[in-house]
């Protein structure tokens, strides 16, 4: 009988959830674990690799690539694929597939969330209880009404979608701005983040990672939010530009956040641990059991597919 | 034909010193008095000031007890500018044939929302993980507990009236799946009914509580409820906090036997079990279910129309049933 293939598997130490399920079917090496250099590492030990499994966003940069000459498939656990130089995979006629949709349910859950929890004020109000100050002063502050907030949606894709279909029943009034305008979709359509800021009470981004969207909300499309204004993050952290979003909420050019993503995880900028009007979260919109043995299970079915010649199940477009 | 008076009604206002949202507007129409700014005692002022009053607003949940009531002898009309009204001896003004109102649905949607945003925090962990960021805690990613997914979570909302269709309808596209009980079974309703709490509990996953207290519901979520929920049962209560058992329910966190819990209400508000406080699968919320702007408002609202409707004899909007 063969041997079972071997596949690379390229993670942060912490993160093991892969390894069992892979080991099942697969032999694993995996990159973190030896002492040598990565590149004297990879040389050494994956020359025949045909199987990357990327996990947390350790860079798939060329450099990493040029050392895996037998490389033809890298399949990642996250959705975004900001981490995978795939320009280079194109070049080289490596396939790339990500999460698909098995995180976007519970994103589209936690981005709601996010968002009543800041008008609603639910952690700052849950901080205010378990102070004793409920007791001491009295009533808290007045929330924010969910019905008939205008909300944006940048980037309608499947999260998108299921965040606007989740919205709909509180009465928020849905608009996006996405690189698909579709006439099926029937919500009010902007061209640009600009305008979606200027015409909404809160946005929310769910759109992917990449040159065109890297700061797309920058000083200019707070500025547009408004002094009102709510900003719900579940992408990237790098789809804002961080240092102004900390100046524009601790100097009230907007009025408030609700974060899941940072450019430097786990950095969170101290400058808001003392703020009310944030709302702060550790990338936890895809952290539910039940998403990772989605992840799992999608990327066995790539790998499974992979080395059945068959077509992969969740392919990412490398243009 | 009664003459019009040159001078406004007199309304008496039984409120909270800080809850004073409704002052100004009603001052436009009402001449108003109010009991918190007695240096009296309130019987004493009562009966020194208020022998003519025909309308009291009720605001907060400041009691208006048998006594209180019996110092009013011309009351005709208990305007709550709440949606809750156990607060009012309902027996007494049936006695007295005085009308009560209540504030309707002013703010249905809000309670929902926060249900809805309580059930997220909690199986989410949304409050308990934004603590651990500000407590230093995030040097690792996912290095925490993890929640649980909405997704095909059985809930059962105790209570289908309008708030509780309301939370049914905000939790549809979550994929939760809905069942209820409530004192009748609702016609054309999708959702499977249950006829009694247990059978619900042993059904159900979460526990919505959207009833409103009466002698039949005082401590209908009590520890064998709480059993039948099990250990992975979250319970959330946006209704009274003596809908539940309050000491067993502390108990019962504490000893495993439910998950978690997201509360907006309590037994002895603002008293809250200490014990709470350190307890990570539990949201805890000051009574701000109807407290946006736009609620007040709608309050606001309804409390000047049932006043403007009484003292020109005009049919009242939200009477609440007094047998």
């Amino acid at each position: 009988m063969a041997e079972s293939p071997l596949v690379l598997v390229h993670r942060p130490p912490t993160m093991k959830y892969m390894d069992e399920p892979l080991s099942r079917y697969y032999r694993i090496l995996t990159t973190h674990t030896s002492s040598d250099p990565l590149p004297i590492f990879l040389s050494r030990h994956a020359s025949s690799v045909r199987a990357v499994v990327s996990i947390g966003r350790f860079k798939i940069d060329a450099d990493f690539l040029s050392h895996l000459p037998s490389l033809q498939l890298i399949v990642c656990t996250s959705v975004g694929t900001d981490h995978v130089d795939l320009p280079e995979c194109k070049r080289r006629g490596i396939s790339v597939t990500n999460a698909g949709g098995a995180y976007s349910e519970d994103v589209a859950d936690y981005a709601v969330g996010l968002l009543i929890s800041f008008l609603r004020r639910i952690p700052a109000a849950d901080r205010y209880v378990r102070s004793g100050k409920w007791a001491k002063y009295g009533e808290f502050q007045l929330g924010i009404k969910l019905s008939g907030k205008r909300v944006g949606i940048l980037g309608l894709g499947s999260i998108g979608s299921l965040i606007a279909k989740r919205l709909e029943p509180f009465g928020c009034i849905i608009s996006y701005n996405s690189t698909c305008q579709k006439q099926s979709i029937p919500y009010l359509y902007y061209p640009d983040v600009v305008s979606l800021a200027a015409n909404n009470d809160v946005i929310i981004l769910c759109c992917a990672l990449n040159d065109q969207t890297r700061h797309i909300v920058n000083r200019e499309v707070m500025e547009s939010l408004g002094k009102n204004g709510v900003i719900i993050n579940v992408g990237r952290g790098g789809l804002i530009d961080e240092k102004e979003l900390v100046k524009c909420l601790v100097e009230g050019v907007i009025g408030g956040a609700g974060l899941d993503a940072f450019e430097k995880e786990p950095g969170v900028p101290a400058e808001l641990f003392g703020l009310d009007n944030v709302v702060l979260s550790p990338h936890t919109a895809i952290a539910t059991p039940g998403s990772f043995n989605n992840v799992v299970e999608l990327a066995l079915g790539n790998l499974k597919a992979f080395f059945l010649n068959q077509p992969l199940v969740s392919p990412v477009r490398l243009d | 034909m009664e003459e019009k008076s040159s001078v406004s009604p007199m309304v008496l206002v039984h409120r909270p010193p800080a809850i004073d949202f409704i002052d100004e507007p009603l001052s436009h129409s009402f001449t108003l008095l109010y009991t918190h700014t007695s240096p009296v005692p309130i019987p004493h002022f009562l009966s020194s000031h208020a022998a003519s009053v025909r309308a009291v607003v009720s605001v907060g949940r400041l009691p208006m007890t048998a006594e209180f009531i019996s110092n009013l002898p011309s009351l005709e009309i208990v305007v709550c500018a709440s949606v809750g009204f156990d607060h009012v001896d309902l027996d007494e003004c049936k006695r007295r044939r005085i009308a009560v109102t209540n504030a309707g649905n002013a703010y249905g949607e809000d309670v929902a929302d926060l249900a809805v945003g309580l059930l997220i925090g909690v199986l989410r962990r949304v409050p308990a993980l934004d603590r651990y960021i500000r407590s230093g805690q995030y040097t690792r990613l996912w290095d925490y507990p993890f929640g649980f997914k909405l997704s095909k979570k059985k809930v059962g909302i105790v209570g289908l009236g309008s708030i509780g269709s309301l939370v049914a309808k905000r939790l549809e596209p979550f994929g939760c799946i809905i069942s209820y009980n409530s004192r009748s079974l609702k016609p054309g309703v999708p959702y499977l009914y249950h006829t009694d709490i247990l059978s619900l509990a042993a059904d159900n996953d979460v526990l919505i509580l959207c009833c409103s207290l009466t002698d039949e519901t005082q401590h209908i979520v009590n520890r064998e409820v709480m059993e039948t929920l099990g250990k992975y049962g979250v319970i959330i209560n946006i209704g009274r906090g003596g809908l539940m058992d309050e000491k067993e329910m502390v108990k019962c966190l504490m000893e495993g036997m439910i998950w978690g819990v997201g509360l907006d209400v309590f037994e002895n508000e603002p008293e809250v079990p200490e014990e709470l406080f350190s307890l990570e699968n539990v949201v805890l919320s000051p009574h701000s279910a109807g407290m946006t702007l736009g609620s007040l408002g709608n309050v606001t609202e309804f409390v000047l129309t049932n006043l403007k409707a009484f003292f020109s004899d005009q049919p009242l909007i939200f009477p609440v049933q007094l047998d």
